[in-house]
């Protein structure tokens, strides 16, 4: 359901933060952390995903997956922790965790496609208001396509959080009514977790969780599109 | 297949690999990469090669070197494009390799189809975004697949990290990844380990390779890299 543009509308079921934001990606790892539930299967995306992890709580039961081979991933090696043979999916060296499991490739992605991770938070270049996402080609005609386990996530996660800026460094917006990029997944974004705004990904269009440093009347004006509210 | 053939040197177990053949190569990054099994490769001079692995290769050693030794035609992988995967970069844009990029997950599951006499299969992975262009697709339930053939090998390269002498495989970590579905996939497997054991003296209730799928064996020293990012 759109909002009437001509007339007032009542936000108050959306937090509008209008004097604290924009969020640094640090606070925005922070606010993705406390909203995984308890217990969660998480796979965090290379990048600035990766940062929620800082956040989590041992108490919180979350397990985290890696795409090549691992359940009960733990913080970074350092020093005479670092093992070749133990790495995440940007390649570098991590730890394990008590309860840890292995596993070969083809099982790690059954695991994704067959829909039994909880969550996976993902970067972004472009997010449809349908939720299709775009993450992983600029679409540049010398660039070298390289898609990884992006396309296995996207359609295989229960839940698909997005985390990037609202807006790119020239100011054009992520949150689009067609994504002009390449495709990662169609309809399959299911939270955009941004530094301006929270934003689900609903059948009726998107709805306003909460928003920082921004109304949601200004966000639908840069945006130019049209956000609905709990 | 015939037993497993325990061999002294890497130069011996890729003995009468032939010009213009599919080789499966294990490893994410570096972690399970059969360095010594590619450098052997190098020195016995099969050419035309199409190469299956996750990436294209790091640094200047493992599968890159192979590259830059000009022997590689096609790669076909998830992931070509890193931080230190400038042999590959150069290759490919002045036109000198080609490359087929399909999602991660669907890369496991077309070498595992490969192995298992599955002749095609449905998959949900890249619906609606340019690596399902010209593909069949098929609408089950409610949802959208692409039908994916398999990618068998002529010949898979696998490092793991304990073989017994029936061909018994155990494999260390996240360096397992590709290998035991590669290892399913090809005509003839050749497998380096740290270490040959004696028959019955790995538990058989961990083995991850059964000795069924490996046709030949060499124990090398352990070489081990860390990716510096990716």
């Amino acid at each position: 359901m759109a909002v009437n543009n001509s007339s007032p509308k009542d936000h108050s079921a959306t937090i509008e933060h209008t004097g604290r934001g924009p969020l640094t990606a640090d606070e925005l790892a922070a606010l993705i952390a406390r909203n995984i539930p308890a217990g969660s299967y998480v796979n965090l995306g290379i990048g600035q995903p990766t940062r929620v992890a800082d956040h989590l709580h041992p108490s919180s039961g979350i397990v985290l997956h890696t795409e090549n081979g691992m359940l009960g991933m733990g913080p970074a090696a350092a020093g005479g922790q670092v093992d070749p043979d133990l790495i995440n999916a940007g390649k570098l060296p991590v730890t394990e965790l008590p309860g840890a499991a292995y596993f070969h490739h083809a099982d790690s992605f059954a695991m994704m496609r067959g829909g039994h991770l909880d969550v996976c938070v993902l970067g972004a270049f472009q997010v449809s208001v349908t939720g299709d996402l775009a993450n992983w080609h600029t679409g540049e005609r010398d660039a070298i396509p390289a898609v990884g386990g992006a396309m296995d996530l996207a359609i295989g996660a229960k839940d698909v959080y997005v985390m990037m800026t609202l807006f790119t460094k020239d100011g054009a917006p992520k949150v689009v009514p067609a994504c002009t990029y390449p495709l990662t997944g169609v309809r399959c974004v299911t939270r955009i977790y941004t530094d301006l705004a929270v934003l689900d990904v609903t059948p009726h269009g998107l709805v306003a969780r909460e928003t920082f440093g921004a109304s949601i009347a200004e966000l639908q004006a840069r945006l130019n599109i049209t956000m609905d509210t709990p | 297949m015939s037993r497993t053939l325990v061999l002294d040197t890497a130069d011996e177990a890729v003995a009468g690999i032939e010009d213009g053949s599919t080789v499966l190569i294990s490893g994410f990054g570096l972690a399970g990469m059969p360095f010594d099994l590619i450098d052997a490769l190098i020195r016995q001079g099969a050419k035309d090669l199409t190469i299956v692995s996750n990436n294209a290769g790091n640094g200047e050693i493992g599968l890159a070197a192979l590259l830059k030794a000009g022997r590689v035609r096609k790669v076909i992988c998830s992931f070509p494009r890193q931080a230190d995967s400038y042999v590959f970069d150069g290759l490919y844009r002045a036109g000198k390799l080609a490359l087929e990029v399909v999602p991660q997950g669907t890369l496991a599951e077309r070498l595992r189809a490969a192995g298992a006499g599955i002749g095609a299969f449905f998959c949900p992975t890249g619906v609606g975004t340019p690596l399902a262009e010209g593909k069949e697709t098929r609408v089950l339930g409610d949802r959208t697949y692409v039908l994916e053939y398999p990618i068998a090998g002529d010949v898979a390269l696998i490092g793991a990290f304990k073989g017994d002498t029936l061909g018994n495989l155990v494999y260390r970590k996240t360096a397992r990844n590709f290998g035991p579905v590669m290892a399913t996939a090809a005509r003839t497997v050749v497998v380096q380990v740290n270490e040959v054991v004696p028959t019955g003296s790995l538990d058989p209730e961990a083995v991850i390779t059964p000795g069924i799928y490996v046709d030949r064996l060499v124990a090398v020293p352990a070489r081990r890299y860390i990716v510096e990012g990716a």
